[in-house]
């Protein structure tokens, strides 16, 4: 289904970059085309998934929550229990490996609310690299604590005041870094975006999600489940959850956007649901923008799907039916929040609670003999304020 | 031959080298474009450069940022600047050459894009987040409309590169004389006249210097081994200050009596 | 018979239940389920089953191959705890307490807490059982500690403020007892430390003992022999009761336990009977009891699990103590050297293993029990640090 023709999806992707960039990606494509078929670089990859992120993560069945929705059962891929505490550093992880490989000493990335740059610091502290993490200077406001975890971690944090000195602005600046010194430098981009090569490695190394869960099932369950949900701003999880099971015609495949506080009002971060079709960060992609062109700001509570594009391949399994995206509001995932939380004490990222809400809305219109997993890509402690003011201490 | 190309020919057939100032539309109001581009025109430049702004300007530096960010500010955007262009395209003796993002293309439409970049006197492009592998989308419409595909060619690009990026080029070779993004800056790296007898080896196009110039011996320096320079920054900054005689010092350091 | 078996309640001279009478009767009742069912194969299954699925164990037994090398002593191992969901070794024994609790029959489950983490954890596995829950918290600290008050609560328990005494942990434990005492036909105690009258210490090592158990497989497999020592840090002691267990018998395994300078119970405290039970307490001459200063909530406590103070008196186990500011050093260095933030408890044995380590030859191997993530402490340090 998903075919790759010149890091293409489809129509969708692409290398939308200045000419200056150009040596580094096919550098970059060509490194990475050698060591993901080598052997000792998916052994030692492998060794720091198992011994220091803490892999394999549980497929847990929700028995409580499925009792509640009274339909499928409902299963939870457990990436909150990764260390870091998301799916984000299966790839941070991965690209840090990948960039000692071939030669890079240092290492520059961006970050929205800070978990991408927490993974790239962790493994970069780990892997005895330089790394400098560019923020928006309004999330280095909002997230001061995830600037000193970051810190702390012996990263360097820059924040940019530019633009809407929001993610999309901390891209901006971290490209031109690497730009500036390509040389000795890789741009560890953190979610399923960018020029070729980004949107490939990024999901090739978030496909541990996806691959595990499939052996997880046809291990517990011997079958696949119906249906797949998961959250998507740039898509990481998401297409590392689906990718593996894409041949699976059987298996439906459901991608929850961010509705902010919906899409009627202009304030959300549903690229695919409420943007047109466009080019920015390196890829063809959908993009939210005005009739100029010109790229309008995401609206979501969750600060990891506030991204005005859509990761290219996310953007063709659209296009072909493959997958099935919606949205849900800013309110809905709150809802998704205390609903997993009360039934099955698990308090979950603000993305993740995307697809725990759309999950249970889904499971309800499906048979108790069918099953359905959800990417429960990260936990909520790093949410806990934004939620508490969010119910303003309603927990009704 | 597309008239950018010739306009720059003519000028080094002279023994004067190209100037090609760059402008940002929209900063100040798009009612300065009108009296700048004519001014600029006046001092004898070769072609215009006229930058349309974009929120997210990844191929520029700071002080071209800043420029977009206050275009952007008054509401300028392609379309406008298109019309502003078109209103007095008569007497815009020089090529313009227009520097885009593409995705305010793509928003406008290509083909549309094309035909009307036409009629405000646009004769050139560059699109810096479009290499050279995905120029495809563009192509045809500006080629049925006369407007010459310009490539930039970096340090960073390979040889096997560098020779599909100058047989490709229409209009001028853009040789990108830094690592990175716009900017004016102090000094160059040295290998810099091999690097840009390479880019000349293998077409006839002449090659103009960017990035990071912006002092009359930068462009005097760039005239021994290029055909011309393009100046962004520095332009920018002295028509945010009204600074004409910076300008017109910088236009005559590429000329031939300032030049031999 | 071994030196650490536990008698009657008793690890040697320590441990007992000193209690009125009344709620000698509900331990006594609660001692004799935990017997029942603690080898019962069916509801060690289920507790399998939870810790693997839910919890997200085995967790790694990691080499740090950084911090090792930067040392240049022992090969240093760190046991991940802070992989568990909820990021501690807490949920171990909350889980191991509700299994117990869902088997009496029990639909309601009481705990107290200091800074907030056991009635998290608490919190958690009750929602996800279904029970109801109360935490009972000083009045004070559920000021301090608003958020986990709040987490708590979207979790489904009820918080409960004591408004009397100190309005501190002190409170909350009288009152949590009391509750017992009342309701104990359909509620369950659950205490979150190796602390407590008979049979609360026993029954949190035995749910602790996990993480020795696995370590001890894991190091095994990966040395092909035992480690030299086992560092934990020392509170009331769970997390370090539960990273020794298996070794108890291993006399060539040094057991080292790692006290807060500023709360070094067993370094500096004397025998006393203290909350229930008798065992090492901070105390002057008169038996009042000394201020505590730690920075490290969870260990900041003047009394310790009366395993500890048997392994303490008879030599078994090394009880050592660290500063703040070497702790403070080694919650920094472990940041920066091998990307794991750990929590500030876990930060006590990381400190002393950084002057341990280099001690050792590098034949020798040291586990050290990172009992904790360190993302709660994070304000704090940010705040110390930058003061």
């Amino acid at each position: 289904m998903t075919t790759e023709v010149k890091g293409r999806f489809g129509r969708f992707g692409g290398q939308f970059v200045p000419e200056t960039l150009m040596t580094a990606l096919k550098e970059l494509e060509e490194a990475y085309d050698k060591f993901k078929n080598d052997e000792s670089f998916q052994q030692e990859l492998r060794y720091y998934l198992k011994n220091y992120v803490g892999r394999e993560t549980p497929l847990y069945f929700a028995e409580r929550l499925t009792e509640a929705c009274g339909g499928a059962k409902i299963y939870l891929k457990r990436e909150d229990l990764n260390h870091t505490g998301a799916h984000k550093i299966n790839n941070a992880l991965g690209q840090a490996l990948l960039a000692k490989r071939m030669g890079k000493k240092k290492i520059v990335a961006e970050t929205g609310a800070g978990q991408h740059g927490v993974a790239t610091a962790t493994a970069c502290a780990l892997l005895n690299l330089e790394c400098i993490v560019y923020m928006g200077a309004e999330d280095v406001k909002r997230q001061a604590l995830n600037v000193f975890r970051m810190e702390l971690l012996g990263t360097k944090v820059v924040a940019v005041e530019k633009g809407s000195a929001t993610l999309k602005d901390a891209v901006n600046e971290a490209l031109r870094h690497w730009v500036t010194n390509i040389d000795d430098t890789h741009y560890i981009l953190g979610s399923a975006l960018g020029p070729h090569p980004f949107p490939t490695i990024v999901r090739d190394f978030q496909r541990v999600i996806g691959d595990e869960t499939r052996a997880q099932f046809l291990e517990l369950e011997n079958r696949l489940p119906n249906a797949i949900v998961a959250c998507v701003g740039g898509g990481s999880n998401s297409i590392g959850m689906f990718y593996p099971f894409v041949q699976d015609t059987e298996v439906a495949l459901y991608g929850v956007e961010a509705a902010g506080q919906g899409i009627e009002t202009g304030k959300h971060a549903a690229a695919i649901q409420g943007g047109q079709t466009g080019v920015l960060h390196g890829a063809f992609m959908y993009l939210l923008q005005d009739e100029n062109g010109f790229v309008t700001e995401a609206h979501s509570i969750s600060a990891g799907l506030d991204y005005p594009g859509v990761g290219p391949e996310h953007c063709h399994l659209h296009e072909t039916g493959r997958a099935i995206f919606d949205s849900v509001t800013d309110d809905q995932a709150l809802e998704g929040v205390k609903m997993l939380c009360r039934t099955e004490g698990i308090l979950p990222a603000l993305e993740s609670s995307h697809a725990v809400y759309y999950a249970s809305q889904l499971a309800k219109t499906m048979s108790p003999d069918e099953i359905l997993v959800i990417c429960l890509s990260g936990r909520g402690d790093k949410d806990v304020h934004t939620i508490s003011a969010a119910l303003g201490g309603d927990l009704a | 031959m597309s008239q950018l190309k010739e306009a720059i020919l003519s000028t080094t057939a002279k023994g004067d080298k190209a100037f090609i100032p760059y402008i940002m539309a929209g900063d100040g109001g798009l009612e300065k474009l009108q009296p700048t581009i004519l001014k600029l025109q006046e001092l004898g430049v070769t072609a215009i450069e006229v930058g349309i702004p974009f929120t997210d300007p990844v191929a520029d530096g700071p002080t071209i940022e800043r420029a977009g960010e206050r275009a952007l500010a008054n509401g300028t955007t392609l379309r406008k600047v298109i019309e502003t262009l078109t209103s007095f395209s008569e007497h815009i003796k020089v090529p313009l050459v227009a520097m885009t993002y593409l995705n305010p293309i793509l928003a406008y439409g290509i083909e549309k894009f094309s035909e009307d970049a036409k009629l405000a006197g646009i004769k050139g492009i560059i699109i810096p987040d479009m290499p050279l592998e995905e120029r495809d989308i563009v192509y045809t419409a500006l080629k049925a409309n006369d407007i010459a595909l310009v490539q930039l060619v970096s340090l960073t690009s390979t040889p096997e590169r560098i020779e599909r990026l100058t047989k490709a080029s229409e209009g001028f070779i853009y040789a990108v004389t830094v690592n990175g993004i716009t900017g004016a800056r102090s000094s160059f790296a040295s290998k810099l006249e091999e690097h840009f007898k390479k880019i000349q080896e293998y077409s006839d196009t002449p090659v103009l210097a960017g990035f990071g110039i912006s002092t009359p011996e930068h462009v005097k320096s760039f005239s021994d081994f290029s055909s011309g320079v393009i100046v962004g920054s520095k332009i920018v900054d002295s028509l945010v200050a009204n600074d004409w005689a910076t300008i017109e010092e910088l236009v005559k350091a590429s000329k031939v009596a300032t030049v031999k | 018979m071994s030196q650490v078996a536990i008698k009657n309640g008793y690890y040697g001279d320590f441990g007992g239940s000193f209690v009125p009478e009344d709620l000698q009767q509900v331990l006594e009742y609660i001692g004799e389920q935990y017997e029942k069912y603690k080898n019962d194969p069916e509801f060690n299954e289920e507790l399998k089953y939870y810790l693997r699925e839910y919890v997200g164990r085995e967790n790694p037994l990691y080499f740090a191959e950084n911090l090792t090398k930067q040392l240049g002593g022992a090969k240093i191992y760190l046991k991940r705890e802070d992989l568990n969901h909820t990021g501690s070794h807490k949920i171990n024994n909350v889980l191991g307490q509700i299994l117990l609790a869902k088997r009496m029959g029990v639909k309601r489950v009481i705990a107290e807490t200091g800074a907030g983490q056991h009635g998290v954890a608490t919190a958690t596995a009750c929602a996800m059982f279904g029970m109801e829950c109360t935490i009972y918290m000083g009045a004070k600290d559920t000021k301090r500690q608003a958020l986990n008050v709040f987490r708590m609560e979207l979790l489904g328990a009820k918080v409960v403020a004591i408004d009397i005494g100190q309005g501190l942990l002190k409170e909350a434990v009288d009152e949590a007892f009391a509750d017992l005492v009342a309701n104990y036909k359909n509620t369950f105690y659950l205490i979150g430390s190796a602390v407590g009258p008979t049979p609360y210490p026993e029954m949190v090592e035995h749910f602790q003992s996990i993480i020795s158990k696995e370590s001890r497989a894991q190091h095994l497999e990966k040395e092909g022999k035992l480690p030299t020592a086992v560092i934990a840090a020392v509170g009331g002691g769970s997390n370090a009761a539960g990273a020794f267990a298996h070794y108890k018998e291993d006399q060539e395994v040094r057991l080292i336990g790692v006290e807060p300078a500023g709360a070094a119970t067993l370094s500096k405290g004397s025998p006393a009977v203290f909350h229930g039970f008798k065992s090492y307490v901070l105390q002057d001459e008169e038996g009042n009891l000394l201020e505590t200063n730690s920075i490290a909530a969870g260990l900041d406590y003047q009394g310790v699990g009366p395993l500890h103070a048997h392994l303490h008196s008879t030599g078994r186990g090394e009880y050592v103590t660290v500063t703040n500011e070497e702790v403070l050093d080694a919650f920094q260095t472990l940041s920066r050297v091998e990307g794991i933030i750990p929590a500030l408890e876990s930060s006590h044995a990381v400190a002393y293993a950084l002057k341990f380590a280099p001690t050792l030859s590098p034949e020798d191997s040291i586990i050290v029990n990172v009992s904790g993530r360190g993302d709660k402490d994070v304000e704090q340090v940010f705040e110390m640090l930058n003061k």
